[in-house]
């Protein structure tokens, strides 16, 4: 968390996004903008190949759009292709990401996997550790901490990836289907930990999803239809 | 944290199973050097145990090592009489190939100047030197020949009363040794059959002598055994060793030898020099050609493996960049795995090759500079073939994670 607060956790501005060039042209995003707020849950809803993963990828510092600016915590990151920052060093200290599977790393045991990010960040062996297995606790996988990955449940392994996530303190964290690989009381589960995060972290979260099952947890709802963002009204229903 | 020991101990099967590949590639890779190493201590072995300063050979030839030389057997005298010589012995050597015991025996026979010479300076193993002039020998072990075997060469019998440790020849036969004599008749040693056509050929040239004639004698003594015969010639050896007394200037000695028409003469390094660029260095090229591209095979497999590796770990490399980690956290991981590679493997080559190259039929002699310079190249391959490894990790996008 962040001490000085700005109004908006992340701000999009005409974000666009073109792959290939002539007859091969495909324009994943078109001119999208968006504004989170700290502590705020968003939902991104869309059919596959709308271009909800390319915009969390814009945002997460991975693939820079063609043009448009990205500003995570009222700071100037991208503009257009180019980084105003260094990404790797921003994505370490500030951005969390959780996956549609787990993805944690499967030579690392839980508690490691969430462990090396702070070993990026330059955390001590011991306050690592302490800090990995208040994660652990507080999204209730302390008890298979020394597990590896291949031991624990799809909730287990989202839960960890959500420790991961959460382990630098960051302002943001973005979700691509990170219920997808779960069963609906356990996708419901992960969402409420997200809604828990947002809220008690005070970052704010974007979260990929087709599930709509648990759309009453997000406090905003943003469609992607052809590489165009729009927001809508909370709903439970299929768009 | 170590993510490379923590990424083998994952996979410490495999992991364990290429470092035995790896470590009998390079154990091959040590063997040949072994075996080089061997193939030139054998073949000097002989030139510096006998203990000699001097050697004289036929004129022209590069014997008696390198090729067949032979000489008067009365040099020996003409060398002692030189000043500043203070021994000169004969040296017959040659190799034979006899049945014994229903197997093939290649025997490097070498005699020795008796009495002067009972092979005292032999190291032993077991028994003792020569103490009869005649029917006694000193076997290498490689000959298979333990203490009291009794040997046949030719129509005499000859017992083992010594044996020697790793002496053999340059060709890698085992070295017995016998008195001059005895070594002589071994190969001069011809069958009956051929002995009386030889007495019924002297015989048929005796009769078209004119003087045979006139002495009728004669034709009877040319039916005898050639040895009971009045000798026109001396047994040949194969070369006279000398040594120079103390305080004795050795140039001077060489002087009077290089003055000697009929001969010529090589110092103990001279003969060495003779051996290695002889036959020698064509198999020491040889060998060396070989180990150079089994070193360079052992560098292309380990930067498979690694390759191999690397590319199994890409969605975890891609996570760790993901979450931030630098090129350098990543390089550090990968070049550990390779340098834990290459050192398992090179101790399960140490390991692994002193119990199977004593096992060869010729030796294999790793020195402990051998070893340094082998340590240095795996350690050179080991970070040679990481380097293909890092080459694809460090280009693989943190959005490969997200694939």
């Amino acid at each position: 968390m962040n001490s000085a607060r700005p109004a908006w956790a992340i701000e999009t501005e005409g974000l666009t996004k073109v792959y290939g060039s002539g007859n091969t042209e495909v324009v994943a995003l078109r001119d999208v903008g968006m504004r989170v707020r700290p502590s705020e849950l968003v939902a991104l809803l869309g059919p596959s190949g709308s271009g909800k993963s390319t915009f969390l990828a814009a945002v997460g510092l991975i693939n820079a759009p063609t043009s448009g600016r990205v500003r995570i915590g009222g700071r100037d990151v991208l503009d257009g292709p180019k980084a105003l920052i260094d990404p790797r060093t921003f994505r370490r200290r500030h951005i969390g990401f959780v996956f549609q599977k787990s993805n944690l790393i499967p030579f690392l045991s839980a508690v490691e996997n969430v462990r090396i990010a702070l070993q990026i960040n330059g955390e001590s062996a011991r306050a690592g550790r302490r800090r990995a297995m208040e994660l652990l606790d507080y999204l209730d996988v302390a008890d298979r901490a020394d597990h590896d990955p291949t031991m624990l449940s799809g909730g287990q392994q989202q839960r960890v990836a959500v420790a991961r996530a959460l382990a630098n303190r960051p302002s943001v964290i973005l979700a691509d289907e990170p219920t997808a690989a779960l069963d609906s009381r356990r996708g419901r589960q992960v969402m409420d930990l997200f809604r828990k995060v947002a809220h008690e972290q005070g970052a704010a979260v974007i979260v990929v999803t087709h599930d709509h099952r648990s759309l009453d947890l997000f406090d905003t709802h943003y469609e992607m239809e052809d590489g165009r963002l729009r927001e809508i009204a909370p709903s439970t229903e299929p768009a | 944290m170590n993510l490379a020991i923590k990424d083998i101990r994952h996979s410490l099967g495999r992991f364990a199973l290429t470092s035995v590949g790896v470590g009998m590639l390079l154990m091959v890779v040590m063997g040949m050097g072994g075996i080089y190493r061997g193939i030139i201590e054998d073949a000097t072995l002989l030139i510096d145990r006998v203990g000699t300063d001097f050697w004289i050979v036929q004129r022209g030839t590069r014997g008696p090592f390198a090729e067949v030389s032979r000489v008067p057997s009365n040099l020996v005298h003409r060398a002692m009489s030189v000043p500043g010589i203070a021994s000169s012995r004969e040296f017959v050597y040659h190799t034979i190939q006899r049945e014994h015991n229903g197997r093939l025996l290649r025997i490097a026979v070498m005699g020795l100047s008796w009495p002067m010479d009972k092979g005292e300076w032999l190291t032993l193993t077991a028994g003792r030197s020569l103490e009869r002039n005649h029917f006694e020998m000193i076997a290498d072990e490689s000959l298979g020949l333990p203490l009291g075997t009794v040997i046949q060469l030719g129509r005499e019998s000859y017992a083992v009363v010594g044996t020697t440790r790793h002496l053999i020849s340059a060709n890698g036969d085992g070295v017995a040794f016998v008195t001059v004599r005895d070594a002589l008749d071994i190969q001069a040693d011809a069958p009956g059959e051929s002995i009386r056509l030889e007495r019924a050929a002297r015989e048929a040239r005796g009769r078209e002598f004119e003087l045979v004639l006139q002495q009728p004698g004669l034709l009877s003594n040319a039916e005898r055994p050639s040895m009971e015969l009045p000798a026109v010639a001396r047994p040949q050896l194969s070369a006279v060793m000398v040594s120079i007394a103390h305080g004795a200037d050795p140039d001077t000695v060489a002087e009077v030898l290089g003055g000697w028409q009929d001969v010529s003469f090589f110092s103990k390094q001279g003969q060495r020099e003779l051996l290695l660029k002889g036959s020698v260095e064509k198999v020491r090229r040889q060998i060396g050609l070989f180990r150079a591209l089994l070193t360079t095979i052992a560098a292309i497999i380990m930067a498979l493996i690694l390759y191999t590796m690397t590319l199994d770990k890409i969605h975890s490399l891609a996570i760790l960049k993901l979450i931030g980690a630098s090129n350098t956290l990543i390089l550090a991981m990968i070049l550990q795995q390779a340098l834990l590679l290459g050192g398992i493997g090179f101790g399960i080559a140490i390991a692994l090759g002193d119990r199977i190259f004593p096992l060869f039929p010729r030796r294999v002699i790793i020195t402990a500079n051998d070893l340094g310079g082998l340590a240095l190249i795996v350690l050179g391959i080991s970070i040679a073939s990481s380097l293909l490894g890092i080459w694809k990790a460090v280009r693989i996008p943190p959005g490969e994670a997200l694939a």
